[in-house]
């Protein structure tokens, strides 16, 4: 038995003639031995899956990601490892019942998740809650996201590498969690809302704390700016790391501090249209136009910054007068259907509430921020390097149970 | 010189134990004052303050005691012996280095003619251990933080060593306590003023040495092969008890030697400036020598981990970058500035 190697090979005589053509035969000569090589040398990449169980993933978060070397091919994140049902559960339940619920998807700011699926209530009902109950809103809602930012600072550092910020943001995320403690009776689910306003009005000697804590607040944004933003190898790791552009952002429907380190100026605490205290202070929406790692951190801390800002004017605008508006006792939510959202910590969280008129909704489409910033990902991380894949889902900042629900 | 003449085999016997006491000690020293103690300072965290009184100083024995008794899983997939054996070859390689370092005039263990050349060879034996690791693991994580290793100590072997050739030039030895006598001897501008450390004239060669040896132990901001947040642990992901205890023996205890050497090399090891004829002479240092070292071993050591607590990692290509273009050239030219100016003083 003969072996030909390429049996259309023998019969194509090629003679080279010309000194242009020995060149040129030398060069596909050349290429095709280089080929060869590279098919002899062919690793074939290798999957690795981070997650469910992963630190970077803070939560059940799976990423299946396609390696050659250090470089990734391709990734997909894997959702639903912590569904839990909420838009069905939500339909069984009465009004009240809900907000129990709605506070464990995004836990870390759990009194932001109320805040939309209260207001979408009252707007079906027709019910406006005091003035003095949409400040207080307004302030734990701002408060809840500088602790919410708090540990995304610090997590950003433990995820780059950096051991000591995460301690610093536990620490003096403390003093946040306090303060909503004290007013809200929980640190982490307060359940405090109420359809037509809040259940208590706030204990005495709160206001004055409350400034004390924001003080603790802005000195730990300055601490990480230092420890982190100025640091060279941070901005080595950040910068121009996990670019997206403005159209790219719109198009993956993008939120938040995401969408606005892009460069898109959108903020539903200006843009919205909820009777909450926003509108009556004075704050800056801060956008960064080059849409990377960097950009989407910075503009956190600075937001950080501001919603310090925001805490304070309004403790010092309190109005006096009752904390909740006329109500029936057993609530029922007239028919009709709303959708309401705010900004959260994380982005746009929105309830598309549907109701036929009885003690619960007929159905409840949670719009979460983390799955829209999720679904970016793979776009994303097409072409960066294993610790990149770290750094950009830092910086795209999610809550699992908020992709999950 | 001892009045008594002891046989070889207890010379043998009693630098065993020597080393055999020195490293764990010295390392567990570290790991606790540094590790953990002063990273609980510098980030603010309580921890277990209450075990033993003092501190929680009884903490650190019950974590250990912890590691020693939990059990010890090889997975089902993993090379066995290769596993087995990868951490004993990391520790091993910790005391092989130790081997060299005199905390006295006489108090040497080994006063070999290549002692630098020796530590800095054997230093790497390391790398063979993490590659057995990742390797036998049979973990996509583990072998590639263990490649993500063995690329590093490459890149960071060269500038340690290029570094060290500026000592090497400038005390015309390569025996470690004769650099320390060249250190004793320096003069400052032809006065004699008890001695010079080498950090003083080979400042460059320090700083450059500092950042290799904090790659070649793998400590932030060059713990990529480690990167808890990227690769779980690393190539340690697979390891539980005794075994991973050994790993963090290991890079505590090679901090320890590392910082040794460091300390021999630029600070004048054993050697600290007395006032003359009261308190001079061998045999003080003989006696005197090894707290004199730890002392240095322990600042240096603060100096390694005062950064990992500080920086955030790089990324490897960075790392690479950082390496071979900056640290090498930068070496080389320190070489030869050293060599001129020896040539011309």
């Amino acid at each position: 038995m003969t072996a030909t190697i390429n049996p259309g090979m023998a019969e194509t005589s090629f003679s080279p003639n010309s000194p242009e053509q020995i060149k040129q035969a030398a060069y596909i000569a050349g290429q095709a031995a280089d080929m060869r090589i590279n098919v002899e040398l062919e690793t074939g990449g290798m999957t690795v899956n981070l997650g469910p169980q992963h630190p970077a993933t803070h939560g059940t978060l799976r990423i299946i990601a396609r390696l050659d070397g250090e470089q990734v091919i391709s990734c997909e994140p894997v959702m639903g490892y912590m569904h839990r049902g909420y838009e069905k559960l939500a339909e069984v339940r009465t009004y009240p019942q809900i907000t129990t619920l709605i506070n464990r998807i995004d836990w870390l700011g759990s009194f932001a998740n109320e805040v939309p699926f209260i207001a979408a209530a009252e707007e079906l009902m027709g019910v406006q809650a005091p003035d003095r109950a949409q400040h207080i809103r307004t302030i734990l809602f701002e408060m809840s996201r500088v602790g919410h930012i708090i540990l995304f600072l610090g997590d950003l550092g433990v995820q780059l590498g950096a051991i000591t910020p995460v301690f610093f943001a536990f620490r003096d995320r403390e003093h946040v969690l306090n303060q909503i403690e004290a007013a809200t009776g929980g640190r982490f689910h307060p359940n405090f809302n109420r359809i037509g306003g809040l259940k208590d009005d706030l204990p005495k000697g709160w206001i004055a704390e409350s400034k004390v804590c924001m003080e603790k607040c802005l000195a730990f944004c300055d601490t990480i700016e230092e420890l982190l933003f100025g640091n060279l190898i941070f901005q080595k790791r950040t910068r121009g790391v996990g670019v997206i552009t403005p159209e790219k952002a719109l198009d993956f429907g993008l939120s938040g501090a995401n969408l606005r380190a892009s460069g898109v100026d959108w903020d539903l605490r200006r843009d919205g249209h909820l009777p909450l205290a926003w509108n009556k202070t004075d704050f800056k929406v801060i956008t960064h136009p080059d849409g990377d790692a960097f950009a989407r951190c910075w503009v956190r801390l600075q937001e950080t910054r501001e919603a310090c800002k925001i805490v304070n004017q309004l403790l010092d605008t309190l109005p006096a007068g009752p904390i909740m508006a006329k109500v029936p006792r057993i609530i029922k939510v007239p028919a009709g259907e709303t959708y309401v959202s705010t900004e959260n910590p994380l982005g746009e969280m929105g309830y598309h509430v549907v109701s036929q008129g009885g003690l619960g909704p007929f159905r409840v489409k949670i719009r979460s921020a983390s799955f829209n910033n999720m679904s970016i990902a793979p776009w994303l991380m097409k072409g960066v390097y294993v610790p990149d894949i770290v750094t950009i889902l830092a910086s795209l900042y999610f809550i699992l149970g908020d992709i999950d629900r | 010189m001892l009045a008594v003449t002891i046989p070889y085999w207890g010379q043998t016997i009693i630098k065993l134990g020597t080393v055999l006491v020195i490293i764990p000690v010295g390392g567990l020293l570290i790991g606790y004052v540094f590790l953990l103690k002063m990273m609980a300072h510098m980030q603010s965290r309580l921890g277990p303050m209450e075990p033993g009184g003092f501190h929680g100083w009884y903490q650190n024995i019950g974590d250990a005691l912890k590691f020693i008794q939990k059990e010890d899983i090889v997975p089902a997939q993993a090379d066995k012996w290769v596993f087995s054996l990868a951490p004993y070859v990391v520790v091993i390689s910790t005391f092989l280095l130790y081997l060299v370092i005199p905390a006295g005039p006489d108090a040497v263990i080994s006063d070999l003619k290549v002692g630098v050349f020796y530590s800095l060879a054997v230093g790497s034996i390391s790398v063979i251990g993490i590659l057995m690791a990742g390797w036998g693991s049979a973990n996509k994580y583990s072998l590639m933080g263990s490649l993500r290793a063995a690329g590093q100590l490459i890149a960071y072997e060269l500038p340690l060593v290029l570094a060290v050739i500026g000592v090497i030039i400038q005390a015309g030895s390569m025996n470690l306590n004769q650099i320390v006598k060249a250190q004793e001897s320096q003069q400052l501008f032809g006065l004699n003023v008890g001695g010079v450390p080498y950090i003083a004239t080979q400042f460059v060669g320090f700083v450059i040495f500092m950042i290799a040896a904090q790659a070649e132990l793998t400590q932030a901001p060059f713990d990529m092969p480690v990167a808890e947040s990227e690769l779980v642990t690393g190539y340690m992901t697979e390891y539980s008890g005794f075994r991973f205890l050994s790993f963090f023996l290991g890079e505590v205890a090679s901090a320890f030697a590392l910082s040794a050497i460091a300390a021999t090399l630029f600070l004048g090891g054993w050697y600290v400036p007395l006032p003359h004829g009261i308190l001079s002479g061998d045999n003080i240092f003989n006696v005197a020598g090894p707290l004199i070292l730890a002392a240095k071993i322990f600042f240096i050591s603060f100096l390694i981990f005062w950064v990992r607590f500080s920086y955030p990692r790089l990324r490897e290509d960075q790392l690479q970058t950082i390496a071979w273009k900056y640290l090498i050239p930068i070496s080389l030219l320190n070489i030869m500035a050293t060599a001129v100016l020896k040539v011309v003083f």
